[in-house]
């Protein structure tokens, strides 16, 4: 990698390191209602929300209770975004009259936002209503994140708790995250996004008149809307010129600055973050990758902090950093080597001042090989899944650290809130397998980690693989699971283990040459992130009731310290066995396959 | 069950109406305010008409142009109502057909330039809308422009060199030509 590279990386990841404590800090006492004096003047409007809808704040919730509201709000959410892709053509701010989005894409985006996995079988400028985006997509960004988030205080608050039946309040858990947290950062960096260049308007489309005018090939259609063909069966091609271009318009912006701090991920434009209108210029991509990273990253603080020992929150905090510095290595190194076979033809691919180099194909000028690996690692580290360059493009070994960082369960930092919740659940694993190798009960900050809490934390390890596996297994047997891949050969199973691998994941980037926009894949990617999220958010709460209803026995002399590098390494090395007996299987018949194809070829 | 219902309808239509009504609308006012043609898509106006944005590239095929990322949006190139790259895997053959073809359209309108051909000269762009070019790819096209304008290689390769943005900051990103700006520039050097 370049020195200019090193150095990039090197700034974006120390100033989110800094970031870390005074954020984290900020946000622990946001969850324990000791609101700082600069936004205190907020609470009478916190409380007037709370009377208006008839939530007393102080009423603390028993996980089932909890759990279920949760579900409420999911149900609601879910029949509010299908409801209003199906009615857009009869509401408000619908410019282009797109008209209603069919059943089953309704039905995949309405759980794809619900689930903070943004996953998009549609291509949003063709498709969405600016109603649809703001009211309906912008404001899931919103929801899901702060339920996430909600879930991982939950569970923070069964190890910090003892001998209580009570995790606290899932409506002012999920409302303190949108009104002290969410909203105001989106606010402020969807103003400095629109002083990049990133758009915010409610016009129509624009038509600009064209400097060279464009021919191009255009396919015929029959009256009844058929593709017509000559005698031998090519579609018939009609050359056309034209001297305009039409640019799709609309409040980018508002949504652009949510979908990153939520790490939600659904773009407003079909190439999501590689549109310039997205993601303009190398600052906007900065600063959007910061508010990936920000919120999961310093979640691990808050954590350290609401359990009363900041130093367990620093040793999660650096078995994430661990395997994210292994899988951006990977990326980078094999995306900046480039493709063998342009080589073959005589394509300059080495970096100099001139040119990044490398596997130029699906990515942008303005961002490069550096920011395109860093992007795709940080993305899919975290349950973001929005892309500023296609990963089905990568090279084979590129495209398998997004996958595999998802099939790991998104604990690398992960999602708001779903990232932390995942990798506590991870450090349960952990010690319960030191225990066993010992004799001893394990404990964890205190608590005993008893026969229910392991099977809630298994519940949590091994649904999202049977998911992936499972409805893999299924599109590789059925025709119309077959007719979805683009590229032919291995590549073509890893656009299908991707697609599941994201949705189970709650990622919704994409090996996006997948034609999912399908009856088949919109029901069994839908049903993939469903399950994904809820059967994996209930066992999580049942194991924060579980552990606040126990003891909190202090440390004696066979207590094994969670804050040590052996725990680190113990930790990384429980997540990485984990997912590499479950996965690598799948992974060698796709990207590994391939890498050895493209290298064995040339 | 109506107990735990009804707060979670109000919560819920009460968040919505702040963050999907309030908030865009609040951003809308300030972006407008601030940036009225950022936020309107950083327009390029000449004479009054519209003539393209600064940050969506065109595709121009005209070899006294200089020529940006091959777009592969469908089927118009620099289709901005449809973005999106090719999605083609790096052992796809339509991939290596598709650069080969790109390889000859470009040897074909510079027959004495044996150089290598910068790598984003012949691969498509994710969005299909890359405004840019590196550097180096704006250089390789400086003899044919020049040769079809007629004009001198060293003072267009000047031109070039004016229009490279470097990285933002001098750290972030890379070094890029902005195709649609430079092509204007080339016009504008002829009257």
């Amino acid at each position: 990698m370049t020195a200019n590279g090193i150095l990039q990386i090197g700034i974006f990841m120390g100033l989110l390191l800094l970031l870390a404590k005074p954020f984290g800090g900020y946000m622990a006492r946001i969850y324990e209602g000791d609101l700082p004096g600069f936004v205190r003047w907020f609470a009478p409007v916190e409380r007037l929300l709370y009377r208006s809808c008839g939530i007393p704040p102080e009423d603390e919730m028993r996980w089932t209770r909890y759990a279920g509201a949760m579900a409420w709000f999911a149900l609601l959410s879910v029949l509010a975004v299908y409801a209003l892709q199906r009615l857009q053509g009869h509401l408000p701010l619908d410019p282009q009259h797109f008209g209603a989005v069919s059943p089953d894409s309704s039905f995949n985006t309405a759980i794809s936002f619900m689930t903070n996995t943004n996953w998009q079988g549609y291509a949003g400028e063709s498709t969405m209503s600016y109603l649809t985006q703001m009211l309906g997509l912008a404001v899931q960004n919103f929801l899901s994140a702060a339920a996430g988030m909600a879930v991982a205080i939950a569970l923070i608050r069964g190890f910090a708790r003892r001998t209580t039946e009570t995790i606290g309040n899932f409506w002012v858990d999920m409302t303190r995250s949108i009104l002290y947290i969410l909203l105001p950062i989106s606010l402020v960096l969807a103003v400095v996004l629109v002083g990049q260049g990133v758009i915010q308007n409610f016009a129509p489309y624009r038509t600009v008149a064209l400097t060279d005018p464009v021919t191009y090939g255009q396919p015929q259609v029959g009256p009844a809307g058929n593709a017509v063909e000559d005698a031998l069966g090519h579609p018939l091609i009609k050359q056309v010129t034209t001297d305009t271009q039409t640019i799709a318009m609309g409040p980018v912006a508002s949504q652009e600055a949510i979908k990153e701090l939520g790490t939600n991920g659904g773009g407003f434009f079909n190439a999501n973050s590689a549109h310039p209108f997205e993601n303009p210029t190398p600052l906007s991509n900065f600063l959007e990758m910061g508010a990936i990273l920000l919120i999961p990253v310093a979640l691990t603080y808050t954590f350290g902090r609401m359990v009363g020992d900041t130093r367990q929150g620093w040793a999660i905090l650096g078995a994430m950093a661990i395997l994210f510095a292994v899988g951006l290595a990977t990326a980078e190194h094999y995306e900046q080597a480039g493709n063998p076979a342009f080589a073959a033809l005589g394509v300059d691919q080495r970096a100099s001042s001139l040119q990044p180099g490398g596997n130029m194909e699906g990515k942008e000028a303005r961002f490069g090989i550096v920011n395109s690996a860093l992007w795709a690692t940080v993305t899919t580290a975290t349950s973001c899944g929005a892309v500023n360059s296609m990963h089905d493009s990568y090279t084979p070994l590129g495209g398998l650290v997004p996958m595999a960082l998802m099939q790991l369960g998104e604990v690398v930092f992960g999602g708001v809130g779903s990232g932390l919740f995942g990798m506590l659940v991870y450090a349960v694993i952990a010690v319960f397998i030191a225990g066993l190798m010992i004799g001893r009960t394990p404990e964890y900050l205190g608590k005993k980690i008893e026969a229910f809490d392991i099977k809630m934390a298994s519940l949590v390890i091994l649904i999202p693989p049977l998911l992936i596996l499972g409805f893999t297994a299924i599109a590789v047997l059925l025709p119309s699971g077959q007719a979805g891949t683009l590229n032919p050969g291995a590549h073509g199973f890893s656009e299908i283990l991707y697609a599941f691998s994201e949705g189970a994941a709650n990622n919704g980037s994409a090996f996006a040459g997948l034609s999912a926009n399908t009856p088949f894949y919109n029901l069994t990617i839908g049903l993939d992130m469903f399950f994904g999220r809820l059967w994996l958010m209930v066992p999580v709460l049942a194991l924060a009731g579980s552990l606040a209803a126990k003891k909190r026995i202090p440390p004696g002399v066979g207590t094994m310290a969670t804050h040590t590098p052996l725990f680190i390494a113990l930790l990384v090395g429980t997540v990485i066995l984990v997912g590499a007996l479950t996965f690598v299987p799948a992974d060698s018949l796709g990207p590994i396959v391939e890498h050895l194809n493209m290298i064995g070829a040339h | 069950m109506w107990k735990e219902l009804r707060p979670a309808i109000i919560i819920f239509l009460v968040l919505s109406l702040i963050t999907g009504i309030v908030y865009p609308a609040l951003v809308t006012g300030i972006a407008q305010g601030l940036f009225p043609n950022r936020a309107n898509g950083s327009l390029l106006v000449r004479g009054g008409k519209a003539i393209g944005s600064r940050l969506i590239g065109q595709a121009f095929s005209d070899p006294r142009y200089f020529w940006g990322r091959p777009s592969d949006t469908s089927p118009i190139p620099y289709d901005a109502t449809a973005s999106g790259g090719s999605n083609l895997g790096p052992t796809n053959p339509a991939l290596i057909d598709a650069v080969k073809s790109r390889i000859a359209t470009l040897r074909a309108a510079d027959p004495g330039n044996d150089l290598p051909i910068p790598v984003d000269l012949v691969t498509a762009s994710g969005s299909g809308l890359d405004p840019d070019i590196s550097p180096a790819a704006a250089l390789y096209q400086v003899p044919r422009v020049a040769r079809a304008r007629g004009l001198d290689p060293a003072s267009v390769a000047r031109l070039v060199r004016a229009h490279v943005t470097s990285r933002q900051f001098g750290l972030l990103g890379e070094p890029r030509v902005n195709v649609l700006e430079l092509n204007l520039a080339l016009d504008a050097l002829r009257k």
